[in-house]
Parts: structure tokens; sequence; C-alpha cells
């Protein structure tokens, strides 16, 4: 079985600062870390290796330095590490980057060996969009199974997976063929830490980089900023609001504080005792 | 496994300033380096001010100027005595540091050690992240022939192993090569980084360019410890930190953190913080028992280099370049040994302390063995009452207020022999130069 | 999307930034709303969708329409009525076996035949989980621009949609635009958008399409649904009481403390995300930007900072009750009401003096 798992090398938005005057990004300093959804991702492709025996390739499309992210999945236990960098990838929407990373996984496929199994994570906590995933599995003609939870079953030689998809309102007990694109949830699994074989393989391995030539891509006008039908404006800080919260003090212990902020609580929101009692009734009876 | 059957020429814990140097020089010349660091990446657990001294990277690096991420270089120094209110001391700004190559540059850390880590690799070292040594593996005679780590694996091999593990030091401790560091031996430094617009910085404190200020402070700030306070400016952000010895902070019972808010606060300090953003905190170890704590450096099979072998110079606040000069050295004795295919025994490996006398490591550290313990001793005096003293003083001095000068000139006199210090201050004053020869 | 994009573009994207819709883009018009149904219930986020969407066709002078898929006639009509209702002029509805559960191959080809022959201008999905898998897919199969999970939508001077949406980790907002390509999609979470009136009795037509799926053509079988009513999934975005705790409590006993108060309140409990990285609540509890929005008469927040994303997901609510120890906390900005105050010696006094305040309530009526 070959499966491939895409990651995204992202800022970690956690440490990301916005310059209370000019209202510009301050990036210094801010680590990139592996999209934290795309390890669940990966997890799940490394137990499907564990069970069945596959060899995992891990894509990505970003900068030379994604490189290092890459390298970090080796050390997990991934088998092999395709860096997709070019310059006219720079500013893709996620329509471009799904056109990119669908030629990408042509190359890989010729490579070495059609994908049965596509994974990427839920979705990045730089664009959040959640769209990528699915862009490629249309691209490519994968039956698309999105927000997986569990994979039940594999039937390597019926080329059949049966998943639980979290759906709106309950979850999905699904059965679709290969190949399969899937995009997996969050808390699925725990990240494994790679043995000291791992790492050192990791340490060696060259990083197999391509750029938009070589896995054919021929109409550039498809890639970066100009393959890109969204096009961003304007990007500002949220407005903070006019008015502070009206802070309320009381003069005494805890029970004054609390008889002040019910108080506070009606006022504000006049109301909401009606519905309080609606809602918390039966408790009193 | 094909890849365990053959031993590394060298395997170096640690990638910090002196791990680095060390595996970058023998990866270079050839010796089949492993470097293993147990951060994310290099620089991720480490903490500077941080001021860069050119030179010792020089001697590895020779036109490292042109890729690293340096911050700003340094044109002023302001050495700070501080009581609560105020601050005198000495400002030493030249444009003679505007030069060509710079001598003195502010960095990050976290920044810089990547940088210093990727040039490993590119010299051709293997290295290992996210992975920590464990323990060292021994021979029968006890030469220590390879590292264990916490991944799940076998052992794995190499002729000589260099400890570049920082202060803690703690995979030589714990295979018995060295002691536990003393608490009276080690300082504890908290820092923060405070982030401003470029332009802020620059109009705070008069720089152009990428001029930067570097202000070391001492006195009550410290509330009676042994220790110094800092201020270094960086491109778009300023490092500001604090530290004591550890003992002294178990005494006193004052955490580093109170430490730190108060210094923040010190009227002289907090309008060059003003309107900033707080976006990092971290707390570090400095080794600071000078010549006399320093651990025995080689053995059968390994070396210690760096922090790991109290290579600092607390008194000039020197650490990363003697790391990166003992790193380099204690290579340079491995390729020596590699290239000469002789054995990396203890009497080889003590080749290494040979080269190291002939530099300004040991020269330095030997010129002020004496002074650690005398700030320690005297740290009431050093550290409260002189500053103190030195502060009304100058109060009393440029106050201008009716009072003749004669009767000021008495009233400070008064005042440093109603304290009685005026004795003791002289006398430490001449211990102090004495320390110093 | 596109949040690597710079707002200036690069000297090779200048020409985009200028509209220059090509001539078979012309005839697209009106707004739609692709309602979101599932086991015959119509996801809420369909309604809310269309009273933003009521306003973007006003301001365009176009119809509203709504999209409604599925298996069951009926259904589908009272969806269809219910869409009227919420603000749409017209319906397109599709009805077929195959569409009985949600599956990505059957809503994509159905949705996107029925946009290529109608050809709607704009094109609004619910960021839910259907939502999603379903604006992908369809919009790379049209190959247009798709931006998700909006909180704001408008139409600008030259009449393009500009859609807003959190970038860099909800740091700052981004304004994005499909200029040239149609129709121009987006996707917006429940409860960003307010719920509209709903106006009983108003009409609309009803234009039937026929989708004409095979169900052996289809790959994927759904072989059974577990609903969440039988498991204790939270409510959390459309309760109208929600309260939530943050780290500041301390401990995963003490946010007990905000369970015993939502017990008495009937509230929904949450807390912010690191409450669920340690395990205190489960991923479906949390509230913010990557977890649930809410939008309920009263939140009360105990021991939470106010992170951005955090505030994203709550800034909805009609009143914002914040307790916590630090008067500098940035949640103080947004709350609209505040104490400084340890929250776990105030909460059992909040829940004891709320329980006496509603049992004198009770007496008196
Ligand atoms: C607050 C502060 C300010 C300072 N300011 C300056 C200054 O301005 N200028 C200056 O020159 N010096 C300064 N120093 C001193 C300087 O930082 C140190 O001297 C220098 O970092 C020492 O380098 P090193 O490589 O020996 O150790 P470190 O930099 O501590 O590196 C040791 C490395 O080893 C790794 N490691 C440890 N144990 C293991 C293990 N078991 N397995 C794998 N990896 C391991 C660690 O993660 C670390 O990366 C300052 C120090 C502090 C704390
Ligand atoms: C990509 C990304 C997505 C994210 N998504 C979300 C999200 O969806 N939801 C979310 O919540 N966060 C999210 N976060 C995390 C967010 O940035 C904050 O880290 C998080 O909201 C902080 O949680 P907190 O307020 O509970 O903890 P803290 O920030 O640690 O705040 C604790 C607060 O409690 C106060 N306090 C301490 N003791 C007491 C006491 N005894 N009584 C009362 N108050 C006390 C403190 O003053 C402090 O203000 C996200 C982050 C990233 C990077
Ligand atoms: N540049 C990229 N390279 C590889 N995979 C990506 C890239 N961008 C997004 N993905 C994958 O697509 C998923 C969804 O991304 P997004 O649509 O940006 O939320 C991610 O979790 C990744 O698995």
């Amino acid at each position: 079985m070959h499966i491939v798992v895409c990651i995204k090398q992202v800022p970690d938005s956690a440490q990301i600062r916005v310059h209370p005057v000019t209202n510009t990004i301050m990036r210094q300093g801010v680590p990139t870390i592996i999209n934290p959804y795309d390890l669940f991702a990966l997890e799940e492709a490394l137990r499907l290796k564990d069970k069945f025996g596959a060899t995992v390739t891990v894509l990505t499309m970003g900068p030379p330095t994604a490189a290092d992210s890459l390298r970090k999945t080796l050390t997990f236990g991934a088998d092999r590490a395709v860096l997709l960098t070019d310059r006219y990838f720079a500013g893709s929407d996620t329509l471009a980057t799904s056109y990119a990373l669908s030629m990408a996984l042509g190359k890989i496929a010729e490579e070495f060996g059609k994908p049965e199994i596509i994974f990427t994570g839920k979705q990045t906590i730089d664009g959040d969009t959640a769209q990528v995933g699915p862009g490629i599995a249309k691209r490519l003609g994968y039956n698309q199974l999105t927000y997986i939870a569990r994979i039940s079953e594999v039937d390597l030689d019926a080329a059949t997976i049966r998943v639980e998809r979290r759906a709106e309102g309950g979850v999905q007990d699904l059965v679709s063929s290969f190949p399969v694109l899937i995009t997996m949830l969050e808390a699925s699994n725990e990240m494994r830490r790679g043995t000291i074989e791992n790492a050192l393989g990791a340490a060696r391995a060259e990083v197999v980089t391509w750029n938009a030539e070589a896995v054919g891509i021929e109409d550039l006008t498809k890639c970066g900023l100009r393959g890109s039908p969204t096009i961003v404006k304007k990007v500002f800080a949220p407005t903070a609001r006019a008015e502070k919260a009206e802070i309320v003090e009381a003069e005494g212990g805890v029970d004054a504080k609390a008889a002040a902020l019910v108080e506070a609580i009606f006022a504000k929101a006049p109301g909401i005792e009606g519905d309080l009692l609606e809602l918390a009734g039966e408790h009193y009876v | 496994m094909g890849q365990f059957d053959k031993p590394f020429d060298a395997i170096v814990v640690g990638a910090g300033p002196s791990g680095n140097a060390a595996a970058y020089v023998m990866a270079r010349e050839g010796l089949n380096v492993l470097q293993i660091e147990r951060g994310e990446y290099s620089g991720s657990k480490n903490v500077q001010g941080a001021i860069l001294y050119s030179d010792a990277l020089e001697k590895i690096i020779p036109d490292f100027r042109e890729e690293a991420p340096l911050e700003r270089h340094v044109i002023e120094q302001r050495m700070w005595m501080m009581d609560d209110a105020s601050h005198s001391g000495m400002h030493y700004r030249s444009n003679d540091f505007n030069e060509e190559k710079p001598n003195r540059y502010t960095i990050l850390r976290a920044q810089f050690d990547k940088w210093f880590s990727s040039k490993v690799k590119e010299a051709g070292a293997l290295v290992l992240y996210e992975t920590t040594v464990t323990e060292l593996v021994k021979d029968l005679s006890g030469k220590v022939i390879g590292v264990r780590t916490d991944r799940q694996g076998a052992p794995i091999m190499a002729n000589v192993v260099i400890l570049a593990e920082g202060v803690n030091g703690l995979v030589g401790q714990r295979s018995g090569l060295r002691p536990e560091v003393g608490a009276d031996t080690v300082a504890l430094a908290v820092k923060e980084m405070h982030f401003l617009p470029r332009e802020t910085i620059e109009a705070r404190f008069n720089l152009k360019g990428n001029e930067g200020v570097v202000i070391e402070a001492m006195g009550t700030i410290t509330k009676g410890m042994t220790g110094t306070g800092f201020l270094y400016t960086n491109e778009e952000s300023i490092s500001v930190g604090i530290g004591c010895i550890v003992s002294d902070f178990a005494t006193s019972g004052v955490t580093p953190n109170e430490l730190l808010e108060a210094f923040k606060a010190h009227p002289s300090i907090k309008p060059l913080l003003e309107g900033s953003e707080v976006k990092e905190y971290a707390a570090h170890l400095i080794p600071e028992g000078g010549y006399k704590a320093i651990p025995q450096l080689t053995g059968a099979g390994w070396v210690v280099v760096g922090d790991a072998g109290q290579f600092v110079n607390a008194v000039h606040r020197e650490g990363s370049n003697l790391a990166m000069t003992t790193g380099r050295v204690a290579a340079e004795t491995v390729i020596a040994l590699t290239r000469k295919r002789e054995e990396m025994s203890a009497a080889n490996l003590a080749d290494y302390e040979k080269r190291l006398g002939e530099t300004f490591v040991m020269k330095d550290l030997k010129k002020y063995k004496g002074i650690p313990e005398l700030l320690h001793r005297k740290k009431g005096a050093f550290f409260g009452a002189y500053p103190q003293l030195v502060s009304q003083a100058m109060q009393t001095w440029f106050r201008v207020d009716g009072v003749d000068k004669v009767s000021k000139e008495k009233a400070i006199y008064s005042n440093f022999r109603k304290t009685r210090t005026l004795r003791g201050m002289m006398g430490d004053a001449f211990r102090l130069v004495m320390a110093w020869r | 999307m596109a949040e690597d994009k710079k707002p200036a573009p690069a000297a090779g994207g200048r020409a985009q930034t200028k509209k220059e819709l090509p001539e078979h883009f012309k005839a697209y018009k009106h707004v739609w709303v692709a309602v979101e149904i599932e086991h015959g219930q119509v996801h809420p986020v369909s309604f809310e969708l269309l009273g933003e969407g009521r306003k973007l066709a006003d301001k365009r002078g176009v119809e509203l329409a709504a999209v409604v898929m599925g298996d069951d006639r009926e259904s589908l009509e009272a969806a269809a009525r219910a869409a009227f209702e919420y603000g749409a002029d017209c319906a397109y509805l599709a009805c077929d076996p195959a569409l009985k559960h949600y599956r990505n191959e059957a809503a994509t080809r159905v949705l996107t035949d029925i946009v290529n022959t109608y050809k709607p201008e704009i094109l609004l999905l619910g960021a839910t989980n259907l939502g999603r898998d379903l604006a992908g897919s369809v919009a790379t199969t049209l190959q247009t621009g798709l931006t998700a999970d909006c909180t704001e939508l408008a139409i600008d001077e030259e009449g393009s949609l500009a859609a807003t949406r959190p970038t860099f980790g909800g740091s700052l907002l981004c304004t994005i635009f499909t200029l040239n390509f149609r129709p121009q999609m987006a996707t917006v979470r429940p409860r960003v958008l307010a719920m509209p009136e709903r106006e009983e009795g108003r009409q609309g037509r009803i234009v039937e399409v026929t989708p004409g799926l095979v169900e052996d053509d289809i790959v994927t079988k759904v072989l059974d649904f577990i609903a969440d009513r039988d498991s204790d999934q939270a409510q959390l975005p459309y309760a109208d009481i929600v309260v939530a705790g943050g780290l500041g409590l301390g401990s995963v006993e003490n946010f007990q403390l905000v369970k015993d108060l939502a017990e008495v309140l009937g509230a929904e409990y949450g807390g912010s995300r690191p409450l669920v990285q340690k395990g205190w609540i489960t991923s479906d509890r949390q509230i913010g930007q990557t977890g649930k929005t809410i939008r309920p008469k009263l939140y009360i927040a105990a021991g939470i900072s106010g992170a951005i994303q955090h505030r994203v997901g709550v800034e909805g609510a009609d009143v914002i009750v914040a307790i916590n120890t630090d008067p500098d906390a940035p949640i103080f900005a947004f709350a609209h009401l505040g104490i400084v105050a340890d929250a776990v010696t105030l909460l059992p006094a909040l829940t004891a003096a709320f329980a006496a305040r509603l049992r004198v309530n009770r007496l008196a009526s």
C-alpha cells in the first residue's frame, strides 16, 4: 500500500503579534510548526503502515525551509519526504494550492506508485479553510472522506475502507473504495515519538525537491497569485469595542459580590430573568 | 542496521554555541560527526542576553557577518550603579564601533543558534533534534564508547563524546565524570523579550540603522544578592533580565520573577520599556564559579566544552565566546588525534587542556579567579550599601539648593563615615583591584 | 483562504485585482443559499444565511434563492416553505433517493449541475462539516474562488461580494474578493450571523430540478448513522445561556463549579481551548475560533483571559460577563459586565445567589 500525507508548515500562530501602531504582523522570531491537524493524519497513516505494511510519503508545498518540517515527519517514521517549492507558487489560494499539490501527487504516482490513500489534516491553523483536501480529491477523482474520527476497517483485497465520519448531528458509518482522500479529525490519535533508527534515518535522508516544471506544470497562470481566483484586498486588526466592561464592585465578602453581580446582570439584560425561570425552573418546584 | 556498525568519529551532546562550534569544525574537516540536541531545534532551549563577540566566531566562520542573523552592533555601553530611585554610572559610546567588522552584536539565540546549526549540517554532520542523551556507554575499562538516548533503539557508538550539554551537565554528572554544580557557583537569570517598533527603540536610545546599546546594572536592584541586571537593544525588541547566585535566592526568599518585575519598574528602566509587549519569558542558569569551579575536562573517550566546563567570565559577561572557543579547541584536538589515528585516551585528550591554556579562555579565567568569591562574600556591601552611598553623594553634589559646596563635601564625607563604610569601601576597592590583576 | 497573500499583490497579480468579468460570466445573477438538510432537519445556519443573503440580494437588486436537496419530497417542500419565510424568493428543489444521506459525491454533482444551469453570482453555504465538505468540492469543480468561515459579508461599490474572515490564527481580519470568477462562494459558521425574523406565510416559487443520480455510480455507501441525541454531545451554538471556564480555574476539580452554575441556570457549559488540551472538557465544548461560535443571551466566562481566538467565538452574545482576578485581562475590553474576583470562591456564591433569586421569583409567580 502507498499512502501520501499532505502536511503544511505554518507559523505558530499563538506567537504572532500585531504591531499596536502600524497594524502589521510582527513576524520576528515566530517559529514554524507542522500544522497540528496534519499530525493526526500522519499518525493514522503510520498506524496503517504498522498494521498492513505500507510506504508513507509525506508531501508539502512551501518555501525551502519547509524541508525542516518534512524531515521531522521522517523522525516519526514516514518513509519519504517530497517538497514542492517554486517561487511561482507564492500567494496561492486554496484552488491554486490544490492544483499544484495534485500535479505533485501525479508525479508521485508516476515515480513511486499510485497512492491508495491520501491523507490531509482537517484544516490548517493559518488558512483554516479545510478546502485543500476536498480540492485535491476532486482534481484527482479520489473518493472524499472528510472529518474522519476513526478508520474501522481496511480490506486490501477488496480495496475498501470503512470509516466513522463526524457529520452534523451524528456520526456516519461509511464504506468506500480506494483510492480515497481522508481528512482526519483532531484528537483521533496521538503522535508517536519515533525510534533512534527513525531519527538517524531522517537526519540522513534526502528530501525529494521538485519545482513547478518537475511536476509537469506547464501553465503557470494556474499557480500562485495568478492562479488564485480569490483576492485579499485588505488585512486589518479587529477594532476594539468602544466601551469597556462595566466593572461591578461591592463592599463586603464574596456573597455581597455575587449578589451585586446578579443584580447587575439582571439590570443589563432585563429579559433574562424570565428566560431563566423557564430554563432553570424545574430545579425549584 | 548497518549504520550502527561503524562508530562515529565523534558524538557531540548539545547544540548550543560550544557544541555547534565543535561539530562544525570537525565536520568541516571531514570527520564523521553525530550531534544530538534535546530541543526542538538548536536554540529552542537556549537563553542568553545576548551579546555575540565576533572574534570567537570569526575564528570558526570568518565571513559569518554575511549570513548570520544579527540584530544590532553595539556602539554604546552603559554601566549603571543603581539604588532604588536613581542610577549613576558610566557611558561609553564611540563612532569607532561603527566599523566595517563590528566587534559585538546583539543576537536572538533562537535564531542565531538555528543558523549556526544549519551550518553544522551543511558542513556534513548528522544532527538529531528532540533527542536527549540519557547516559554514556562505557566499555569494561571505563572508556566512554558511545551514548544512549531517550528514544527506543540501540546505543550509538563513537570514538569520542564531546559533552557540550550546558551548565547543568547532567549526562556527565550521571555518568560520574564530574560533581554536581554547586548552588553558590551558578547564577539564575531570568529574562524577558519586549517588543517595540524599531523606530521607538532608535528614538529612545538615540540610535540609527543597526546601532545598538547595552546596559549592565548592579546595585540594590538585586536586593543585597550577588548579581547583575541587563538591558540590550535588538532590532525590534529589547532583552531585559536580571540574575543572582542561586544560593542567594535560597537564603533571601526573593523569587527571580519578583526581582525582574522590580527591575523593570525601576524609574531608570521603566521609561525604556514603556509601551512594549512582552513576548517571552525565560529562566536559565549561568555558571559563575570561574576558574576555581572548572571540573575535570577530559578522560578516556570524553571531553567537556562550554558552560558544562564552567567556561564563563562572569565579570565581563562573556560566555558564548568561551563556549565557541572551547568547542573549537576540543574539535581541533580530536581532529589531530583522528588524523594521526591515535587513541582517544585520557592521556591523549589531555592535549585539549594544554591547547586551552594558550587561549584567552584560561588566561582570563585565571586572572579573575578571586572575584566571584569576593563579590559573594561582600555582597551586602557591593549590592547594597555602596550603590546607595554613591547615589546619595551624587544627589547631594548635583542638587543646587543654596548649600555651599564645602558643606556639601562635608555632608558626603560624614555620610560615608556615619555608615562606617568608607574604610570598608576603600578596602574592598583594593581587594577588587588585587583580584582583578 | 488566500491567507498567504499580502494585501498588496505582487506585480504579476496586479491585473486580477481589477474587475474584468469575462463575457460568459455576465449571465450569472442572484444570490443563493445551499440549504443544509440532514435527516429531514434544516440546519439553523441555513436560515441565518438566508437572512444575510436577503440583504445582499436587495443591495444587488436580485433574487434570493434556496437550494434544497434530499430524498424526501415532503421534508424538502417544508424546507422550501421555511426558506421562503426566511426571505427566499425561489427554491431549487432536487429530490432523489441517492440523496438520502449526505454524501459528497452525490451532493457535489447535483449542486454543480444546478449552478451551471441557473448561474448564481453568489453562493453561500454553512461552514459546518457538511457545508465545508461540499463547498470545497463544488468550488474546485467550478474552478472558482471560495472564502471560508466568513464573519461578515457585504457588497462593495462595484457590486462584488466582500467576504471578511479571520486570518493568522484570528489575530487579524482580511477582506477577500472573487472578482473575475462566478459564482462568488463563501461559507459562514453557525451563529456568526443573527437569526432573521421569520415572516409566516411568505411565498416563493419552486423550481424542480431532476438530479438523475444512479446509486450504483456512487462509490461511498452509508452503512449507518448514529445520531447525537443518543449521546451527550453539547449543543453550545444554540444555547441561550452559556457558562464557561478557563485556565484561571486552576484545576479540573474547580471546573465542577462552572458545571454547578450551569446546572442552576439551565445553561450549557463550555471552556477555552487549553481546557480541551488538558482533557478537562471534550472538544465539542470548546468555545472560540477553532471551537464553537456561540450567540447566547447571557455568557458568563470565569477565569478566561479573552484571547482573540476566544473572543471571536463569543462576540455575538447579548451580554458577556467576565470573572477574572486580573483587572487588565483582555476580556474586560469586550465584556459588558466584569468583576475582578477569584472565580473559585465567587462561582459557588454566584450559584447560590442565582438559586436564591430564582426561588423567590418562583414563589412570587
Ligand atoms: C541570561 C543570560 C545571559 C547571557 N548573556 C550572555 C552574553 O550576553 N554574551 C555571552 O557571550 N554569553 C552570555 N551568556 C552565557 C552563554 O549563554 C553561555 O555561556 C553559552 O550559551 C554556553 O554555550 P554552551 O553551548 O556551552 O551551552 P548551552 O548554550 O546551554 O547549550 C547546551 C545545549 O545542550 C543541550 N543539551 C543539554 N543536555 C542535553 C542532553 N542530555 N542531550 C541532548 N542535548 C542536551 C541543550 O538543549 C542546549 O541546546 C548568558 C547566559 C544567560 C543565562
Ligand atoms: C490557531 C489557534 C486557535 C485557537 N483557538 C482557540 C479557541 O477556539 N478557543 C479558545 O478559547 N482559545 C483558542 N486558542 C487559544 C487562545 O489563544 C488562548 O491561549 C486561550 O484562549 C487562553 O485560555 P484561557 O483564557 O483559559 O487561559 P489564560 O490565557 O491562561 O487565562 C487565564 C485567565 O484566568 C485569570 N485567572 C487566574 N486565576 C484566576 C482566578 N482564581 N479567578 C479568576 N480568574 C483567574 C487570569 O488572570 C487569566 O486572565 C487558539 C489559539 C491558536 C493559536
Ligand atoms: N501547502 C500545502 N502543502 C501540503 N498540504 C497542504 C498545504 N496546504 C494545505 N494542505 C493540506 O490541506 C489541509 C487543509 O488545509 P486548508 O484548506 O488550508 O485548511 C491541511 O491540513 C494539509 O493537510
